[in-house]
Protein backbone atom coordinates (compact mmCIF):
# COMPACT_ATOMS: atom_id res chain seq x y z
CA UNK A 1 0.00 0.00 0.00
CA UNK A 2 3.03 2.16 0.68
CA UNK A 3 4.11 2.23 -2.71
CA UNK A 4 0.39 1.91 -4.56
CA UNK A 5 -1.23 4.83 -3.08
CA UNK A 6 1.09 7.55 -4.28
CA UNK A 7 1.46 5.79 -7.20
CA UNK A 8 -2.25 5.59 -8.37
CA UNK A 9 -2.24 9.60 -7.05
CA UNK A 10 0.86 10.94 -9.37
CA UNK A 11 -0.78 9.04 -12.33
CA UNK A 12 -4.26 10.18 -11.69
CA UNK A 13 -2.64 13.91 -11.03
CA UNK A 14 -0.54 13.42 -13.79
CA UNK A 15 -2.65 12.62 -16.10
CA UNK A 16 -5.67 14.93 -15.37
CA UNK A 17 -2.99 18.09 -15.81
CA UNK A 18 -2.28 16.67 -19.23
CA UNK A 19 -5.40 16.53 -20.34
CA UNK A 20 -6.57 19.32 -18.92
CA UNK A 21 -3.62 21.47 -21.18
CA UNK A 22 -5.70 19.78 -24.20
CA UNK A 23 -9.09 19.97 -22.81
CA UNK A 24 -9.09 22.98 -20.79
CA UNK A 25 -13.37 22.51 -20.21
CA UNK A 26 -15.22 20.76 -17.37
CA UNK A 27 -14.55 18.18 -15.30
CA UNK A 28 -10.43 18.64 -16.94
CA UNK A 29 -10.21 22.08 -16.91
CA UNK A 30 -10.97 22.47 -13.26
CA UNK A 31 -9.90 19.46 -12.09
CA UNK A 32 -6.09 20.68 -12.98
CA UNK A 33 -6.83 24.20 -11.30
CA UNK A 34 -7.93 21.94 -8.44
CA UNK A 35 -4.89 20.53 -7.87
CA UNK A 36 -2.85 22.97 -9.21
CA UNK A 37 -4.35 24.43 -5.91
CA UNK A 38 -3.00 21.66 -3.95
CA UNK A 39 0.27 22.34 -4.11
CA UNK A 40 0.17 25.41 -2.17
CA UNK A 41 -1.21 23.27 0.60
CA UNK A 42 1.43 20.93 0.02
CA UNK A 43 4.20 23.39 0.01
CA UNK A 44 3.05 24.62 3.79
CA UNK A 45 3.70 21.06 5.12
CA UNK A 46 7.14 21.39 3.35
CA UNK A 47 7.85 24.91 4.09
CA UNK A 48 7.46 23.22 7.96
CA UNK A 49 9.11 20.14 7.62
CA UNK A 50 12.02 22.22 6.12
CA UNK A 51 12.07 24.51 9.06
CA UNK A 52 11.93 21.55 11.26
CA UNK A 53 14.84 19.33 9.84
CA UNK A 54 16.79 22.65 9.63
CA UNK A 55 16.76 22.86 13.34
CA UNK A 56 17.01 18.99 13.88
CA UNK A 57 19.92 18.93 11.60
CA UNK A 58 22.39 21.62 13.05
CA UNK A 59 20.75 21.38 16.46
CA UNK A 60 22.54 17.75 16.54
CA UNK A 61 25.36 19.10 14.99
CA UNK A 62 25.26 21.37 18.16
CA UNK A 63 24.93 19.40 20.52
CA UNK A 64 27.22 16.41 19.72
CA UNK A 65 30.11 19.69 18.69
CA UNK A 66 30.68 18.28 15.32
CA UNK A 67 33.16 19.96 13.41
CA UNK A 68 32.39 23.37 12.05
CA UNK A 69 29.56 23.77 14.86
CA UNK A 70 29.92 27.29 15.20
CA UNK A 71 28.40 27.65 11.68
CA UNK A 72 25.71 25.44 12.63
CA UNK A 73 24.93 28.06 15.38
CA UNK A 74 24.88 31.11 13.31
CA UNK A 75 22.52 28.91 10.80
CA UNK A 76 19.82 28.62 13.36
CA UNK A 77 20.10 31.70 15.44
CA UNK A 78 19.96 33.63 11.98
CA UNK A 79 16.93 30.84 10.88
CA UNK A 80 15.26 32.06 14.30
CA UNK A 81 15.71 35.51 14.50
CA UNK A 82 14.23 36.22 10.99
CA UNK A 83 11.12 34.27 11.27
CA UNK A 84 10.91 35.85 14.77
CA UNK A 85 10.79 39.18 13.52
CA UNK A 86 8.90 38.17 10.41
CA UNK A 87 6.14 36.21 12.82
CA UNK A 88 5.61 38.78 15.78
CA UNK A 89 5.94 41.87 13.11
CA UNK A 90 8.10 43.37 15.58
CA UNK A 91 8.30 46.83 14.98
CA UNK A 92 5.51 47.21 12.39
CA UNK A 93 2.13 46.51 12.36
CA UNK A 94 0.93 43.91 15.12
CA UNK A 95 -1.95 40.99 13.86
CA UNK A 96 -1.65 38.63 11.42
CA UNK A 97 -2.71 40.25 8.23
CA UNK A 98 -0.05 43.43 9.02
CA UNK A 99 2.91 44.12 6.47
CA UNK A 100 6.09 42.67 8.33
CA UNK A 101 8.18 44.33 5.42
CA UNK A 102 6.63 48.44 6.00
CA UNK A 103 9.75 50.22 6.47
CA UNK A 104 11.45 50.58 10.12
CA UNK A 105 10.16 47.23 11.21
CA UNK A 106 12.67 44.55 12.33
CA UNK A 107 12.10 41.75 9.37
CA UNK A 108 12.87 44.81 6.78
CA UNK A 109 15.73 46.24 8.51
CA UNK A 110 17.43 42.69 8.56
CA UNK A 111 16.57 42.07 5.24
CA UNK A 112 18.29 45.76 3.49
CA UNK A 113 21.43 45.94 6.28
CA UNK A 114 22.18 42.25 6.80
CA UNK A 115 20.81 39.57 4.50
CA UNK A 116 21.08 41.40 1.14
CA UNK A 117 25.08 42.54 1.68
CA UNK A 118 25.71 38.83 3.02
CA UNK A 119 23.84 37.63 -0.40
CA UNK A 120 25.52 40.71 -2.83
CA UNK A 121 29.00 39.94 -1.21
CA UNK A 122 28.86 36.19 -1.62
CA UNK A 123 28.03 36.56 -5.03
CA UNK A 124 30.47 39.28 -5.89
CA UNK A 125 33.03 36.85 -4.92
CA UNK A 126 32.53 35.06 -7.88
CA UNK A 127 33.73 37.63 -10.02
CA UNK A 128 37.31 36.89 -8.69
CA UNK A 129 37.35 33.20 -8.74
CA UNK A 130 36.13 33.26 -12.04
CA UNK A 131 38.78 35.75 -13.23
CA UNK A 132 41.35 33.56 -11.61
CA UNK A 133 40.11 30.72 -12.52
CA UNK A 134 40.01 32.09 -16.53
CA UNK A 135 43.54 32.93 -16.31
CA UNK A 136 44.33 29.01 -15.11
CA UNK A 137 41.97 27.08 -17.78
CA UNK A 138 41.04 29.48 -20.98
CA UNK A 139 43.96 27.83 -22.34
CA UNK A 140 44.41 27.70 -26.68
CA UNK A 141 45.30 23.96 -26.46
CA UNK A 142 43.48 22.53 -29.67
CA UNK A 143 40.85 23.86 -32.05
CA UNK A 144 38.00 23.72 -30.29
CA UNK A 145 39.08 25.76 -27.03
CA UNK A 146 40.74 28.48 -29.37
CA UNK A 147 36.86 28.68 -30.89
CA UNK A 148 35.52 28.86 -27.54
CA UNK A 149 38.52 31.20 -26.36
CA UNK A 150 37.91 33.63 -29.29
CA UNK A 151 34.72 33.74 -28.41
CA UNK A 152 34.69 34.49 -25.33
CA UNK A 153 37.36 37.29 -25.93
CA UNK A 154 34.21 38.85 -28.53
CA UNK A 155 31.72 38.79 -26.09
CA UNK A 156 33.59 40.30 -22.70
CA UNK A 157 35.01 42.97 -25.06
CA UNK A 158 31.46 43.14 -27.03
CA UNK A 159 29.84 43.72 -23.84
CA UNK A 160 31.94 46.68 -23.01
CA UNK A 161 31.76 50.50 -24.10
CA UNK A 162 35.80 49.63 -24.78
CA UNK A 163 34.51 46.79 -27.68
CA UNK A 164 33.07 49.29 -29.52
CA UNK A 165 35.93 51.68 -29.48
CA UNK A 166 38.49 48.94 -30.18
CA UNK A 167 36.86 48.48 -33.78
CA UNK A 168 35.02 51.73 -34.92
CA UNK A 169 37.91 52.81 -37.29
CA UNK A 170 36.37 50.21 -39.12
CA UNK A 171 35.44 51.08 -42.88
CA UNK A 172 31.15 50.67 -43.16
CA UNK A 173 31.69 47.69 -45.38
CA UNK A 174 33.36 45.96 -42.56
CA UNK A 175 30.95 47.14 -40.06
CA UNK A 176 30.27 43.18 -39.98
CA UNK A 177 34.04 42.88 -38.38
CA UNK A 178 33.01 45.25 -35.47
CA UNK A 179 33.41 43.41 -31.94
CA UNK A 180 29.89 44.32 -30.86
CA UNK A 181 28.27 43.42 -34.04
CA UNK A 182 30.63 39.89 -33.78
CA UNK A 183 29.16 39.77 -30.01
CA UNK A 184 25.31 39.79 -31.22
CA UNK A 185 25.96 37.27 -34.34
CA UNK A 186 27.50 35.35 -31.57
CA UNK A 187 24.58 35.35 -29.33
CA UNK A 188 21.93 35.25 -32.13
CA UNK A 189 23.04 32.26 -34.84
CA UNK A 190 25.90 30.09 -32.75
CA UNK A 191 24.24 30.69 -29.56
CA UNK A 192 20.81 30.69 -30.19
CA UNK A 193 20.96 27.26 -32.69
CA UNK A 194 22.96 25.60 -29.48
CA UNK A 195 20.51 27.03 -27.61
CA UNK A 196 17.53 25.52 -29.35
CA UNK A 197 19.03 21.81 -29.79
CA UNK A 198 19.74 21.81 -26.36
CA UNK A 199 16.11 23.43 -25.01
CA UNK A 200 14.52 20.29 -27.87
CA UNK A 201 16.49 18.20 -26.01
CA UNK A 202 15.07 18.66 -22.49
CA UNK A 203 12.14 19.09 -24.07
CA UNK A 204 11.82 15.96 -25.03
CA UNK A 205 13.92 14.45 -22.14
CA UNK A 206 11.14 15.92 -19.75
CA UNK A 207 7.90 14.31 -21.95
CA UNK A 208 9.80 11.26 -21.45
CA UNK A 209 11.09 11.22 -17.73
CA UNK A 210 6.73 12.28 -16.98
CA UNK A 211 5.31 9.77 -18.97
CA UNK A 212 7.96 7.20 -16.97
CA UNK A 213 6.86 9.04 -13.38
CA UNK A 214 2.97 8.57 -14.54
CA UNK A 215 3.01 5.19 -15.90
CA UNK A 216 5.49 3.96 -12.41
CA UNK A 217 8.10 3.07 -14.25
CA UNK A 218 10.10 5.37 -13.16
CA UNK A 219 9.61 5.21 -9.09
CA UNK A 220 12.78 6.88 -7.36
CA UNK A 221 10.96 10.02 -5.79
CA UNK A 222 9.10 7.09 -4.03
CA UNK A 223 12.30 6.66 -2.19
CA UNK A 224 15.00 4.49 -1.04
CA UNK A 225 12.39 0.81 -1.07
CA UNK A 226 10.63 1.57 -3.80
CA UNK A 227 11.10 -1.52 -5.94
CA UNK B 1 62.11 31.36 -18.86
CA UNK B 2 62.01 32.11 -15.16
CA UNK B 3 59.62 34.81 -15.96
CA UNK B 4 57.36 32.74 -17.65
CA UNK B 5 57.55 29.85 -15.51
CA UNK B 6 55.86 32.26 -12.11
CA UNK B 7 53.62 33.91 -14.84
CA UNK B 8 52.74 30.20 -15.01
CA UNK B 9 52.16 29.94 -11.13
CA UNK B 10 51.05 33.59 -10.20
CA UNK B 11 49.59 33.80 -6.76
CA UNK B 12 45.90 34.15 -7.47
CA UNK B 13 45.61 37.23 -4.93
CA UNK B 14 47.68 38.72 -7.71
CA UNK B 15 44.84 38.57 -9.61
CA UNK B 16 42.26 39.81 -7.08
CA UNK B 17 44.24 42.37 -6.74
CA UNK B 18 43.81 43.78 -10.24
CA UNK B 19 40.16 42.64 -10.25
CA UNK B 20 39.64 44.55 -6.83
CA UNK B 21 41.04 47.40 -8.55
CA UNK B 22 39.35 47.49 -12.00
CA UNK B 23 36.10 47.28 -9.89
CA UNK B 24 36.38 49.88 -7.58
CA UNK B 25 38.89 53.03 -9.40
CA UNK B 26 36.25 53.20 -12.17
CA UNK B 27 34.05 54.19 -8.98
CA UNK B 28 35.13 57.16 -9.08
CA UNK B 29 35.92 58.27 -12.67
CA UNK B 30 34.03 60.00 -14.62
CA UNK B 31 34.98 58.57 -17.92
CA UNK B 32 31.99 58.91 -21.19
CA UNK B 33 30.97 55.63 -22.26
CA UNK B 34 29.02 55.31 -25.81
CA UNK B 35 26.86 52.82 -25.15
CA UNK B 36 25.40 50.78 -27.94
CA UNK B 37 21.72 50.01 -28.36
CA UNK B 38 21.12 46.44 -28.88
CA UNK B 39 17.94 45.73 -31.05
CA UNK B 40 16.27 43.76 -28.44
CA UNK B 41 16.58 46.54 -25.56
CA UNK B 42 15.30 48.49 -28.33
CA UNK B 43 12.12 46.34 -28.77
CA UNK B 44 11.51 45.87 -25.06
CA UNK B 45 11.82 49.84 -24.78
CA UNK B 46 9.35 50.14 -27.60
CA UNK B 47 6.81 47.83 -26.35
CA UNK B 48 6.96 50.47 -23.49
CA UNK B 49 6.24 53.71 -25.35
CA UNK B 50 3.52 51.61 -27.23
CA UNK B 51 1.56 51.36 -24.28
CA UNK B 52 -1.03 54.21 -23.78
CA UNK B 53 -1.51 55.40 -20.13
CA UNK B 54 -4.10 53.45 -17.74
CA UNK B 55 -1.91 50.20 -19.29
CA UNK B 56 -1.85 47.85 -16.87
CA UNK B 57 1.78 46.36 -16.19
CA UNK B 58 2.52 42.87 -14.33
CA UNK B 59 6.06 43.14 -13.10
CA UNK B 60 7.31 40.13 -11.95
CA UNK B 61 9.93 40.02 -9.30
CA UNK B 62 11.77 36.62 -9.59
CA UNK B 63 15.46 37.15 -8.20
CA UNK B 64 16.57 37.78 -5.06
CA UNK B 65 20.04 39.90 -3.49
CA UNK B 66 22.66 38.39 -5.21
CA UNK B 67 21.48 38.84 -8.73
CA UNK B 68 20.23 42.58 -7.76
CA UNK B 69 23.49 44.48 -9.33
CA UNK B 70 22.04 43.30 -12.19
CA UNK B 71 18.99 43.56 -12.01
CA UNK B 72 18.18 46.13 -9.82
CA UNK B 73 18.95 48.88 -12.08
CA UNK B 74 16.42 47.48 -14.82
CA UNK B 75 13.70 47.32 -12.46
CA UNK B 76 14.43 50.80 -11.55
CA UNK B 77 14.39 51.88 -14.60
CA UNK B 78 11.16 49.57 -15.69
CA UNK B 79 9.66 51.46 -13.27
CA UNK B 80 10.09 54.88 -13.21
CA UNK B 81 9.20 54.26 -17.32
CA UNK B 82 5.94 52.94 -15.91
CA UNK B 83 5.16 55.82 -13.95
CA UNK B 84 6.62 58.50 -16.02
CA UNK B 85 3.72 56.96 -18.40
CA UNK B 86 1.26 56.53 -16.07
CA UNK B 87 1.14 52.57 -16.14
CA UNK B 88 -0.12 50.98 -14.13
CA UNK B 89 1.82 48.58 -12.54
CA UNK B 90 0.70 45.46 -10.79
CA UNK B 91 4.32 43.64 -8.79
CA UNK B 92 4.15 39.86 -8.21
CA UNK B 93 7.41 37.20 -7.48
CA UNK B 94 7.69 33.73 -8.06
CA UNK B 95 10.67 33.93 -5.48
CA UNK B 96 10.28 34.61 -1.84
CA UNK B 97 12.62 37.83 -2.06
CA UNK B 98 11.49 39.25 -5.36
CA UNK B 99 8.55 41.23 -3.44
CA UNK B 100 10.92 43.07 -1.24
CA UNK B 101 13.18 43.88 -3.96
CA UNK B 102 10.06 45.24 -5.55
CA UNK B 103 9.75 47.27 -2.25
CA UNK B 104 13.71 48.40 -2.49
CA UNK B 105 13.35 49.53 -6.02
CA UNK B 106 10.10 51.85 -5.33
CA UNK B 107 12.08 52.98 -2.43
CA UNK B 108 14.68 54.10 -4.20
CA UNK B 109 12.61 55.85 -6.87
CA UNK B 110 10.10 58.00 -4.47
CA UNK B 111 13.22 59.65 -2.71
CA UNK B 112 14.10 60.89 -6.40
CA UNK B 113 13.14 64.90 -6.09
CA UNK B 114 10.29 64.27 -8.91
CA UNK B 115 8.05 61.95 -7.23
CA UNK B 116 8.41 63.37 -3.75
CA UNK B 117 5.40 65.68 -5.27
CA UNK B 118 3.39 63.77 -6.72
CA UNK B 119 4.40 60.21 -5.67
CA UNK B 120 2.28 57.31 -7.13
CA UNK B 121 0.00 56.16 -4.89
CA UNK B 122 -0.64 52.87 -3.70
CA UNK B 123 -3.35 50.11 -4.65
CA UNK B 124 -4.12 53.17 -7.52
CA UNK B 125 -0.80 53.82 -9.53
CA UNK B 126 1.12 50.24 -8.20
CA UNK B 127 -0.01 47.35 -6.26
CA UNK B 128 2.59 44.88 -4.36
CA UNK B 129 0.53 41.14 -4.65
CA UNK B 130 3.88 39.22 -2.76
CA UNK B 131 5.13 36.02 -2.82
CA UNK B 132 3.21 32.77 -4.50
CA UNK B 133 4.65 29.53 -3.91
CA UNK B 134 4.76 26.87 -6.56
CA UNK B 135 6.81 27.82 -9.41
CA UNK B 136 4.85 27.61 -12.72
CA UNK B 137 1.64 26.33 -11.03
CA UNK B 138 1.13 30.02 -10.03
CA UNK B 139 0.85 31.17 -13.68
CA UNK B 140 -1.01 28.64 -14.79
CA UNK B 141 -3.45 29.44 -11.84
CA UNK B 142 -3.17 33.16 -13.03
CA UNK B 143 -4.32 32.39 -16.27
CA UNK B 144 -7.59 31.01 -14.18
CA UNK B 145 -7.84 33.65 -11.63
CA UNK B 146 -5.81 36.20 -10.66
CA UNK B 147 -7.24 36.87 -7.76
CA UNK B 148 -7.87 33.67 -6.44
CA UNK B 149 -4.00 33.07 -6.78
CA UNK B 150 -3.19 36.48 -5.27
CA UNK B 151 -6.77 36.62 -2.90
CA UNK B 152 -4.57 39.50 -0.69
CA UNK B 153 -1.60 41.90 -1.48
CA UNK B 154 1.78 42.10 0.00
CA UNK B 155 0.64 44.65 3.15
CA UNK B 156 -2.11 41.54 3.51
CA UNK B 157 -5.16 43.99 1.78
CA UNK B 158 -7.97 41.73 0.34
CA UNK B 159 -7.25 41.91 -3.19
CA UNK B 160 -11.14 43.21 -3.53
CA UNK B 161 -10.56 46.40 -1.50
CA UNK B 162 -7.64 47.51 -3.89
CA UNK B 163 -8.86 49.83 -6.92
CA UNK B 164 -5.98 49.12 -8.88
CA UNK B 165 -6.87 45.03 -8.84
CA UNK B 166 -10.81 46.04 -10.19
CA UNK B 167 -11.54 44.06 -13.42
CA UNK B 168 -8.70 42.10 -13.53
CA UNK B 169 -9.36 38.64 -13.83
CA UNK B 170 -6.79 36.88 -15.66
CA UNK B 171 -3.82 37.37 -17.77
CA UNK B 172 -6.09 39.11 -20.73
CA UNK B 173 -6.56 41.72 -18.69
CA UNK B 174 -2.87 42.95 -18.75
CA UNK B 175 -1.31 44.75 -21.65
CA UNK B 176 1.99 43.44 -20.62
CA UNK B 177 4.21 41.73 -18.39
CA UNK B 178 8.17 42.07 -17.57
CA UNK B 179 9.49 39.60 -16.22
CA UNK B 180 13.08 40.23 -14.14
CA UNK B 181 14.63 36.84 -13.40
CA UNK B 182 17.81 35.17 -12.60
CA UNK B 183 16.84 31.80 -12.72
CA UNK B 184 14.42 29.13 -12.44
CA UNK B 185 10.85 30.14 -12.54
CA UNK B 186 12.02 32.89 -14.32
CA UNK B 187 11.62 33.99 -18.17
CA UNK B 188 11.53 30.11 -19.49
CA UNK B 189 8.35 29.31 -17.43
CA UNK B 190 6.81 32.61 -18.11
CA UNK B 191 7.33 31.76 -22.17
CA UNK B 192 6.02 28.71 -21.69
CA UNK B 193 2.86 29.04 -19.48
CA UNK B 194 2.08 32.55 -20.31
CA UNK B 195 2.93 33.87 -23.28
CA UNK B 196 2.38 30.16 -25.44
CA UNK B 197 -0.69 29.04 -23.49
CA UNK B 198 -2.13 32.44 -22.51
CA UNK B 199 -1.08 34.56 -25.37
CA UNK B 200 -0.15 37.11 -22.75
CA UNK B 201 2.91 39.81 -24.32
CA UNK B 202 6.01 39.64 -22.21
CA UNK B 203 9.10 41.01 -22.29
CA UNK B 204 12.24 40.68 -20.00
CA UNK B 205 15.29 41.23 -17.81
CA UNK B 206 17.68 38.78 -17.16
CA UNK B 207 20.81 38.58 -15.75
CA UNK B 208 23.89 38.00 -18.28
CA UNK B 209 24.10 34.32 -17.77
CA UNK B 210 20.58 34.03 -18.36
CA UNK B 211 20.05 36.06 -21.52
CA UNK B 212 21.58 33.58 -23.62
CA UNK B 213 19.40 30.89 -22.91
CA UNK B 214 16.43 32.87 -23.44
CA UNK B 215 17.57 34.57 -27.03
CA UNK B 216 15.63 31.83 -29.46
CA UNK B 217 12.25 33.39 -27.23
CA UNK B 218 13.20 36.56 -28.78
CA UNK B 219 13.76 35.53 -32.57
CA UNK B 220 10.37 33.11 -32.45
CA UNK B 221 8.26 37.07 -31.10
CA UNK B 222 7.79 34.67 -27.98
CA UNK B 223 9.32 37.35 -26.40
CA UNK B 224 8.63 40.98 -26.87
CA UNK B 225 12.29 42.44 -25.65
CA UNK B 226 15.33 41.48 -23.69
CA UNK B 227 17.47 43.03 -21.50
CA UNK B 228 20.18 41.24 -20.36
CA UNK B 229 22.78 41.74 -17.88
CA UNK B 230 24.62 45.10 -16.93
CA UNK B 231 24.83 46.12 -20.20
CA UNK B 232 20.98 45.86 -20.70
CA UNK B 233 20.16 47.57 -17.76
CA UNK B 234 22.67 50.26 -19.24
CA UNK B 235 21.30 50.60 -22.52
CA UNK B 236 17.86 50.69 -21.14
CA UNK B 237 18.71 53.40 -18.97
CA UNK B 238 20.31 55.33 -22.38
CA UNK B 239 17.10 55.05 -24.10
CA UNK B 240 15.17 56.53 -20.92
CA UNK B 241 17.48 58.81 -21.01
CA UNK B 242 17.96 58.40 -16.83
CA UNK B 243 21.86 57.56 -15.72
CA UNK B 244 21.36 55.36 -12.84
CA UNK B 245 24.02 52.78 -11.74
CA UNK B 246 23.46 50.34 -14.57
CA UNK B 247 25.23 53.14 -16.65
CA UNK B 248 27.36 53.80 -13.46
CA UNK B 249 28.85 50.34 -13.08
CA UNK B 250 28.94 49.55 -16.76
CA UNK B 251 32.55 51.22 -16.32
CA UNK B 252 33.37 49.00 -13.50
CA UNK B 253 32.09 45.74 -15.90
CA UNK B 254 34.10 46.64 -18.51
CA UNK B 255 37.24 47.54 -16.90
CA UNK B 256 37.10 43.85 -14.98
CA UNK B 257 36.37 42.21 -18.27
CA UNK B 258 39.55 44.03 -20.07
CA UNK B 259 41.50 43.29 -17.01
CA UNK B 260 40.16 39.43 -17.15
CA UNK B 261 40.86 39.52 -21.21
CA UNK B 262 44.60 40.70 -20.50
CA UNK B 263 44.94 37.97 -18.10
CA UNK B 264 43.94 35.36 -20.25
CA UNK B 265 46.14 36.45 -23.00
CA UNK B 266 49.11 36.69 -20.88
CA UNK B 267 48.55 33.20 -19.41
CA UNK B 268 48.36 31.76 -23.10
CA UNK B 269 51.44 33.12 -23.77
CA UNK B 270 52.90 32.24 -21.04
CA UNK B 271 51.51 28.73 -21.66
CA UNK B 272 52.96 28.83 -25.12
CA UNK B 273 56.27 29.58 -24.47
CA UNK B 274 56.45 27.56 -21.68
CA UNK B 275 55.25 24.67 -23.59
CA UNK B 276 57.77 25.69 -26.61
CA UNK B 277 60.96 25.40 -24.38
CA UNK B 278 59.52 22.18 -22.88
CA UNK B 279 59.39 20.58 -26.12
CA UNK B 280 63.11 21.67 -27.31
CA UNK B 281 64.39 20.13 -23.92
CA UNK B 282 62.68 16.92 -25.05
CA UNK B 283 63.61 16.99 -28.46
Amino acid sequence: MRRQIPLVITFIVGSVLIISVFIPHKPFGRLGENFSVYFDIIAVFAFILGGGNLLRVHGNRIYRKHKDWPYSMVTVAGFLVMMIAGLFKIGGSPGITGDLTEPGSMFEELYMYVFTPLMATMFALLAFFVASASYRAFRAKNREATILLLAAFVILLGRTPFGVKLTSWLPGSLSFLEIPNLATWIMSVPNMAGQRAILIGIALGVIAMALRVILGVERTYLGADSD
Amino acid sequence: MEFFEKLMSIDRRVIFLFVGAALIVPLFLDIEQKIEITPEVQTLYDAFMELPPGSKVLMTFDYDPPSAPELQPQAITALRLCFDRNLKVIIIGLWPMGPMQANLALETIFIEKKYLDREPIYGVDYVNLGYSPGNELVIQRMGSSIPSTFPRDFRGTPIEEIPLMQGIVNFSNLDFILNLSAGYPGTVEWVQFAVDRFHATMGACNTAVQAPLVYPYVHTGQLTGLSGGMKGAAEFEVLTGFTGKGTKFMLSQSFAHIIVVLFIIIGNIAYFVTRGREKEKIG
